[in-house]
């Protein structure tokens, strides 16, 4: 009845699963961020391919990662149709009543589109490719500096763990409350704002009293294995960087790098 | 009531690499005023399999009757199909919202578009059906018993006025006692309204207790169906699925091979408990 795709991992063992999670993140954040830098059509060409090997070395069929993109659709489309119109530019393609496309409009819209599409898929291979668990490490240690100033980095790492681990498990719930108050009479999908927000209060209280229910089972179940946070804590799975996650390190730079050489090239011979 | 499944088929995530077929061909007819009890392992259909009878599940292929009308062929007729047949489901009390126990019961009705005095009617005659007496009616449900949850959650279907009651392990996780309040209500509604009950349990004893039909279902297909004494009596078939009979016939079975003169085929407590006795007098 409901699917989320976001956080969704699939199980395989490639190359990129075996990455270390820090390495991914880095690298996939790093990835989003040289996107936005490429302004030229040979810095797309190169990202096209990057990421084609990418998924290609994954093993994540191509099915999931366009399910993640199916989400995406209607905020891609609206860029690109806000860009083709709301773009100044001096070469016209077309001239209609108050429509106006120009070259630097159709440009601009597929440069964002392809951006956009870009960056879900790169992010949706982290997440494909990485276990919650270990995406929450990474996030830890990554936060670890700001533990000196009081940022409780474990708690947070722990919580969006909790959460993550959570999603599913209330989805069911939500799907079986659904299907009990259905059996009952109850209408969710037919009438005016008013009704539809008050036909939720049957869904939403049952939903909140079995969260609060799990979350008081969890919090003693994890008293009782003597949790007591971050201090002393450790960890039975250790992430080590191997000599995979410094050459992937190196290819993001050679990527990084590419971009910027890619945008000069392009800027000196008028490239789009 | 009678209730008819035609070559039924559900496939979980159909098309994705996570499909698991949850039924397959499944074909069966209920009559009117049956107590028919399911039983099968974790995971062979069974949940499935009920949530078909009143349309929250759709098949892939086949069709449902209910009188002799396809459920799925006219979504306007949905709030009136599962009117007809209620499904009370595992852990109901999880469905429990509202800030009265009389609140409560009364959403069905309610949603069903009754006027105030029926569903005043109706809610009262479920609460006294389950057992909960008027001092309770304005409480909390949150403030009951599980066991009372379980019946004010139970009394919330039985207003809605069903010709088939579905009981998806309408015990699991009650006290001896509370199972035994619960299942005995059952058979009092069963015996009273002269409505059609389908019992899902894991408990041999309560389906040997109570029903007079059984089906056995097992990775997703009907195996077995039939009477009790019929069922029962397959004991290799039942554990070849890793289901087994009543703790009551084995104990027959086993006192049988010691030498005790036992007729073949009885499989509830009270049964095995009268040919024992008679055969010690005899002795």
């Amino acid at each position: 009845m409901l699917k989320v795709t976001i956080g969704q991992y699939y199980p395989a063992d490639s190359f990129i699963h075996r990455l270390d999670p820090r390495m991914k993140l880095f690298c996939t954040m790093a990835f989003i961020v040289f996107i936005f830098f490429v302004n030229n059509f040979l810095g797309y060409a190169m990202a096209f391919v990057f990421i084609v090997t990418v998924i290609a070395v994954s093993k994540v069929p191509i099915k999931f990662l366009l399910r993640g993109l199916r989400a995406i659709f209607f905020i891609v489309i609206f860029t690109a149709v806000l860009n083709i119109f709301f773009t100044a530019g001096e070469t016209v393609v077309l001239d209609w009543w108050i429509f106006r496309i120009t070259l630097e409009g159709l440009l601009n819209a597929g440069r964002m589109a392809l951006r956009l599409v870009m960056l879900i898929i790169g992010s949706s291979i982290l997440t494909l490719t990485t276990t919650p668990i270990q995406l929450t490490d990474a996030i830890e240690f990554y936060l670890k500096p700001l533990k000196k100033i009081g940022v409780p980095a474990h708690e947070i790492a722990m919580m969006m763990t909790i959460a993550l681990r959570f999603i599913p498990t209330l989805i069911e719930e939500m799907d079986k409350i659904m299907k009990a108050q259905m059996a009952r009479g109850a209408d969710f999908d037919t009438g005016g704002i008013v009704k539809k927000a008050r036909s939720l209060v049957p869904l939403l209280v049952p939903l909140f009293i079995s969260a609060f229910r799990r979350a008081e089972d969890l919090a003693l179940a994890m008293e009782s294995r003597c949790y007591r946070g971050d201090v002393g804590r450790t960890r039975m799975k250790q992430m080590r960087f191997a000599s995979r996650d410094f050459a992937v390190f190196c290819v993001i730079l050679v990527f990084v790098a590419m971009v910027f050489v890619l945008n000069y090239i392009a800027a000196l011979y008028g490239i789009w | 009531m009678s209730i008819e499944l035609k070559d039924v088929c559900h496939t979980y995530s159909k098309g994705s690499t996570f499909a698991k077929n949850a039924l397959n061909n499944i074909n069966l007819t209920i009559e009117s005023g049956d107590f028919v009890g399911l039983i099968g392992h974790t995971g062979s259909g069974k949940s499935t399999l009920v949530q078909h009878l009143n349309a929250l599940l759709k098949p892939h292929s086949g069709h449902i009757f209910i009188d002799g009308e396809d459920i799925n062929a006219d979504k306007s007729r949905l709030k009136a199909i599962r009117s007809k047949v209620g499904l009370v489901f595992q852990y109901p009390e999880h469905q429990l919202f509202d800030m009265t126990v009389y609140k409560d019961v009364s959403f069905g009705p309610k949603n069903a578009g009754l006027s105030g005095e029926e569903i005043k009617e109706r809610v009262e005659s479920a609460l006294t059906m389950v057992g909960i007496m008027p001092d309770m009616y304005e409480k909390s449900p949150f403030e009951l018993s599980g066991g009372q949850k379980r019946r004010v959650a139970i009394a919330g279907v039985l207003a809605m006025r069903p010709e088939v009651l579905v009981l998806d392990e309408p015990a699991a996780g009650l006290d001896p006692r509370g199972r035994d309040e619960i299942l005995n209500q059952v058979k009092k509604m069963h015996e009273g309204l002269q409505i059609t009950v389908i019992l899902v349990s894991h408990s041999m004893e309560d389906i040997a207790r109570l029903v007079n039909r059984i089906l056995v279902i097992n990775k997703g297909e009907i195996v077995l169906s039939g009477t009790p004494t019929e069922i029962f009596a397959q004991i290799e078939q039942l554990e070849a699925i890793g289901l087994s009979t009543t703790q009551s016939a084995y104990i027959a079975r086993d006192l049988r091979n010691k030498g005790f003169n036992l007729p073949e085929n009885i499989f509830t407590v009270d049964v095995v408990v009268d040919a024992v006795l008679s055969e010690l007098q005899a002795r």
